[in-house]
């Protein structure tokens, strides 16, 4: 039994750094596709929900990719703080600017935005 | 806000006050525990003197409302992120961006801030504007907000914010 036990904190102990390095791949490469969606949506409020896959998903994942690769639990007890910082904040921060823009008198956009009409030249 | 037992939001605040020194510090030298105990003293008589211990400034007792809510919200995270990471990426855009009016069926601000930090952090959704309880939703998607997609997160926040009996 013993056996199996060392052997599985073996595994875990060979797997948890590359698992680490994926999953901070994977939220920088979500990171960047939310800035994408940041330049291609058309106003503001489109705009921000493409920045709120950086705010959630990214920092989720990169922030599980620093928990697996931390060295001990004390780094781990600083990124769950770090978390649920993020995620008490984020919401706020986000409702504030949409807040602004609204009490401004910014108008959102309403309604289909760029599906293709018949005035495409490209016959694709 | 209603005044219900103090001294059990004071022990909340004590505790998570503490927890948080620790995993900070991580130190136990008797000096460094005794600047934590310090601080924490101070922090508590701030807190009291700003009269802000009460049911919002230490909600530990919904904690386990929350630790059972929140499951579920990275659920809800997850599916609205493949949508719009979906919707980002796409070689045409097709987003049909509205306003929707959503009424809330939570009573107390707590609950109040709980649905509507719930329904920004899913991504696709942000909470403008919040008026008594009816809230203005920015959706990128009009199809996928209408005002029954919202109920769920409504009931299970109100749930995990007030606890079942809260509702009348």
């Amino acid at each position: 039994m013993g056996d199996l036990f060392a052997n599985i904190a073996d595994f875990w102990g060979m797997v948890r750094f590359p698992l680490g390095a994926a999953l901070c791949l994977g939220g920088g490469i979500l990171c960047l596709i939310g800035s994408v969606g940041v330049l291609r949506f058309p106003d503001f409020y489109t705009r921000l929900h493409a920045a709120s896959i950086t705010d959630t998903a990214g920092a989720i994942l990169i922030l599980l990719g620093m928990g697996l690769m931390a060295p001990g639990w004390l780094v781990v007890s600083k990124l769950v703080a770090i978390f649920v910082f993020l995620f008490l904040t984020g919401p706020a921060s986000s409702h504030a600017a949409a807040n602004a823009a609204h009490t401004a008198g910014l108008q959102p956009v309403i309604g289909p935005i760029g599906q293709r009409s018949d005035d495409d030249d490209e016959a694709a | 806000m209603e005044r219900g037992a103090p001294v059990a939001y004071f022990l909340g605040l004590l505790v998570a006050l503490v927890g948080f020194w620790l995993g900070m510090s991580g130190h136990f030298s008797p000096l460094l525990l005794t600047f934590g105990a310090v601080s924490v003293a101070v922090c508590l008589i701030l807190a009291y003197r700003l009269d802000i211990i009460d049911r919002e400034g230490a909600p530990y007792v919904r904690i386990l409302g929350y630790a059972m809510y929140f499951p579920w919200l990275m659920k809800e995270i997850v599916k609205a992120n493949i949508t719009v990471i979906r919707a980002c990426v796409k070689a045409d855009l097709d987003i049909v961006p509205a306003l929707v009016k959503v009424k809330t069926t939570c009573r107390t601000d707590l609950a109040k801030v709980t649905f509507a930090n719930s329904i920004t952090l899913t991504p696709g959704t942000v909470t403008v504007e919040v008026e008594g309880d009816k809230m203005l939703v920015h959706a990128l998607y009009e199809q996928e907000a209408q005002p029954e997609a919202f109920e769920d997160m409504d009931r299970r926040s109100r749930i995990a914010a007030d606890g079942k009996g809260a509702d009348a």
